[in-house]
């Protein structure tokens, strides 16, 4: 890591309950020719850890995140994942059918607009039940199953599990994506600004049911999100991006109550109070 | 100025000048045709992309299928052509007189006899046989397009083997109706390798491609693609476990033939809410006929329409 501003006697949070990391990111470079989109990122994630990304737009979280989740090749650096079929693997040295399939199986991926997420032609059950699909289950009744209760899971109305994602509101097509992004059991979920763009109560359902089910599934996170509120809600820990760079890292609360890094201040201080 | 002493231009099949350009297409475009011919039947199921050529025909009219069977038809050929099973329609005729014209080979309705059947969306109902050919016109050769529209993706997911979502189509059918409702196009696998859309046949021909003894060729001009099904290559119909594969079923028989079992048609016959079930394969109920049998409206004007014989009748 570039700058940990903490002191070293704090240590990271899981670390003595779960012995060996989940995802380990080291030193993982992205340029965009001569741009930087994001620089020297090193992190470990253990199950049941959700790490929050905080900075302002343009400062490389999405790009850390895409090269992270094994959609953008980094331009050096590595991405090691402790996949169910492989074990600790490099993710971009899997061949890519072998990637693919860690994360159609391993990890779930909310996208900040439903529409990227979901097929908007197919009906929300559909949506839910295509990952089953994906991992070759061939049994509709037991699909059908599995896409009722984790609906209700996420507190959706059942009798509307045939309509298309378009006649859903913004917040119910976020809950039938997440539905879709965990029916798998994956055990990695990245999340890009998951409740951007809902409102306030709605957000706060969201919120509400995302750590129940990151609690109950042992889930390892990743939330790339600029609002302050949601991390404090969310993250085990946070990582403040900026230019490309981490420059500040640590226990979420440690980050928002005692921010070290004068960006870290500036984006703490300039959180709107009611 | 005369050209009285010029020799005449021969187009006799047979001729060195018939050769040159024989059946349309001129002969690199045939080579080249062929050659992704080949590589589509040693690869059963794959699309092979080729060079497609204009036709003239409209695309959606054949042009796919055209130029399959121009590359590969000879002057010892019968041709056949069918437009959804019957032979006496206007794009068959007009296919069938294109290649009387430009390929110098007989033409036939018979099932049996011929040696080359182009088909818009049938498979006859007589068992096909080796020796034969099948030539399929296909607008969209990608099962997977509804679902999936980039290109990149689809053939990703053709290399890995990762045809999930072709299941969430069926998925979708059972959820809105209760069964898989979808009827033509009904997407297979080949040799349990390739997903493969057979050309908008009716389901009820699908099970007729499994270890079938004649070689399907699939054509699809616009989109510039051939795929093949080789002699006896298993083909299976996408399903699920608790909802296998069916094909259409009729309560009625063919209204003029008595067929029972072959794929009917359902025709309007007046405002009144009179209608009659025929068979789609128009040589397969007039070959019925001929041999006597006689379905409830046999008589009926329809009946005196004569599908079996020779093509200078029909016109």
């Amino acid at each position: 890591m570039t700058s940990l501003a903490h002191s070293p006697s704090i240590p990271p949070v899981s670390a003595a309950t779960t012995p060996s990391p989940l995802l380990q990111v080291e030193a993982l470079t992205k340029r965009y020719g001569s741009i930087t989109g994001c620089e020297d990122v090193s992190f470990e994630l253990r199950a049941g850890e959700v790490l929050g990304i905080v900075g302002e737009s343009g400062s490389g979280k999405t790009t850390l995140l895409n090269a992270v989740s094994g959609h953008l090749e980094p331009t050096s650096g590595s991405v090691r994942f402790d996949a169910r079929r492989h074990g600790l693997v490099d993710v971009y040295g899997l061949s890519e059918p072998d990637r693919r399939r860690m994360q159609r199986e391993d990890w779930g991926f909310v996208h900040q607009n439903p529409r990227d997420g979901l097929r908007m032609r197919v009906s929300g059950g559909a949506n839910v039940a295509e990952p089953l699909m994906n991992l070759g289950r061939r049994h509709y009744g037991e699909m059908r199953q599995g896409t009722i209760s984790w609906l209700a899971r996420v507190e959706l109305d059942l009798n509307r599990i045939d309509h298309k994602p378009r006649t859903f509101s913004g917040g119910m097509q976020q809950r039938i994506q997440i539905a879709r992004n965990l029916i798998h059991q994956p055990r990695l979920v990245f999340m890009d600004e998951p409740t951007g763009g809902l409102d306030v109560s709605v957000q706060a359902r969201l919120l509400d049911l995302l750590r129940e089910l990151v609690r109950d599934l042992n889930l390892a996170v990743i939330l790339v999100t600029h609002d302050m509120a949601v991390a404090r809600l969310m993250a085990d820990r946070l990582m403040v991006m900026k230019g490309g760079r981490v420059v500040e890292s640590g226990l979420t609360d440690q980050v928002l109550d005692d921010p070290q890094h004068p960006y870290s201040q500036l984006l703490v201080s300039s959180v709107l109070q009611i | 100025m005369t050209i009285a002493n010029e020799p005449a231009v021969t187009t006799q099949a047979g001729s060195p000048e018939r050769y040159y350009n024989y059946a349309y297409l001129d002969e690199q475009t045939k080579r080249m045709i062929r050659r992704a011919i080949l590589k589509a039947l040693c690869i059963p199921g794959y699309q092979v992309p080729f060079g497609s050529r204009e036709m003239p025909v409209p695309y959606g009219w054949g042009t796919g299928g055209i130029q399959l069977t121009a590359s590969i038809i000879g002057p010892d050929d019968v041709f056949k052509c069918i437009d959804q099973g019957a032979d006496d329609t206007t794009n068959a005729v007009s296919i069938r007189r294109f290649f009387a014209t430009v390929a110098d080979v007989a033409t036939t309705e018979n099932t049996t006899e011929a040696t080359i059947i182009q088909s818009r969306h049938r498979i006859p109902e007589h068992k096909l046989t080796a020796g034969q050919v099948m030539i399929f016109q296909v607008p969209q050769p990608e099962p997977l397009r509804g679902l999936e529209p980039r290109e990149m993706e689809t053939r990703a997911m053709h290399a890995y083997e990762e045809y999930g979502l072709q299941y969430v189509s069926l998925y979708e059918n059972i959820s809105a109706f209760g069964r898989i409702a979808a009827t033509a196009g009904y997407p297979v696998m080949i040799d349990e390798r390739y997903l493969m859309s057979p050309s908008p046949i009716p389901k009820f021909d699908n099970p007729k491609m499994n270890n079938c003894p004649a070689i399907l060729l699939f054509g699809a001009g616009r989109e510039k693609r051939i795929y093949a099904v080789p002699p006896f290559t298993q083909v299976r119909s996408l399903d699920f476990e608790d909802y296998p594969f069916e094909i259409q079923t009729w309560e009625e028989r063919c209204a003029l033939c008595d067929a029972e079992g072959s794929y009917l048609d359902e025709v309007v016959l007046d405002d009144a809410g009179q209608r009659m079930f025929v068979c789609s394969d128009s040589h397969f109920c007039g070959e019925r006929r001929a041999h006597g049998h006689a379905g409830v409206m046999a008589g009926h004007t329809l009946d005196q329409i004569d599908t079996d014989g020779p093509e200078e009748k029909a016109r």
